[in-house]
């Protein structure tokens, strides 16, 4: 099936998770990178169970913050 | 060498001090010109911790921003955020959380009557000051 990674229209096999997506594309730091699919955010403790499908958009957010002292 | 508009500059800078003593954050992105980054675009984003000495982007317009950027063929350089009364200099929490050492941190300090602004490059712990220029155009 179709998906689309970060902007790029990608085949993955069906069944694919977020998880397992995260472990293919290479996700570096993934406890820092929030994902969503079709703007939707998944919560990390759901990404065994998000399973994707034909014509998802995700997108790999790094968590950017920091602070003065 | 990061190459940033003045009127992007002035931008920030404005933003930061309306949001003072709160931190200001965004995201900034351009081109790669050889080793060189050109910022195209500056993006002020909500600082979600609204705080005086802690930032995180919005994840719902650091979204909405990595959209727009790939729509006007820009790539991210990175981020920017201000010190309202501190120096321009990455603090500890800063450097543990710059996950990216390919990016530009910038930073603006308001501790003076004169703002100060630098970028960073930053890897594990050490933070070197990038050459900034700001120009006209």
């Amino acid at each position: 099936m179709k998906i689309t990674v970060a902007g790029v229209s990608k085949e993955v096999a069906e069944g694919l998770t977020v998880a397992q997506l995260v472990i293919d594309e290479n996700v570096e730091m993934p406890q820092y990178v929030t994902v969503t699919v079709n703007d939707d955010f998944v919560e990390h403790d759901s990404f065994e169970g998000t399973v994707l499908k034909e014509g998802d958009s995700v997108e790999f957010l790094y968590f950017m913050g920091g602070g003065a002292v | 060498m990061i190459k940033l508009r003045k009127s992007d500059y002035e931008k920030i800078v404005a933003h930061a001090k309306k949001e003072a003593p709160v931190e200001a954050c965004g995201l900034i992105a351009g081109e790669l010109e050889g080793g060189d980054k050109i910022v195209k675009k500056v993006y002020i984003l909500t600082n979600i911790d609204h705080a005086e000495e802690h930032f995180t982007l919005d994840p719902r317009e650091q979204l909405k921003a990595v959209k727009d950027m790939r729509a006007e063929g820009l790539i991210p350089l990175g981020n920017w955020h201000s010190h309202p009364v501190s120096p321009s200099r990455p603090s500890d929490e800063d450097k543990r959380l710059a996950y990216d050492s390919s990016a530009s941190y910038m930073i603006l300090s308001l501790m003076e009557e004169e703002p100060v602004l630098n970028s960073f490059h930053i890897e594990g712990d050490k933070a070197e000051k990038e050459q900034l220029v700001i120009a006209d155009e």
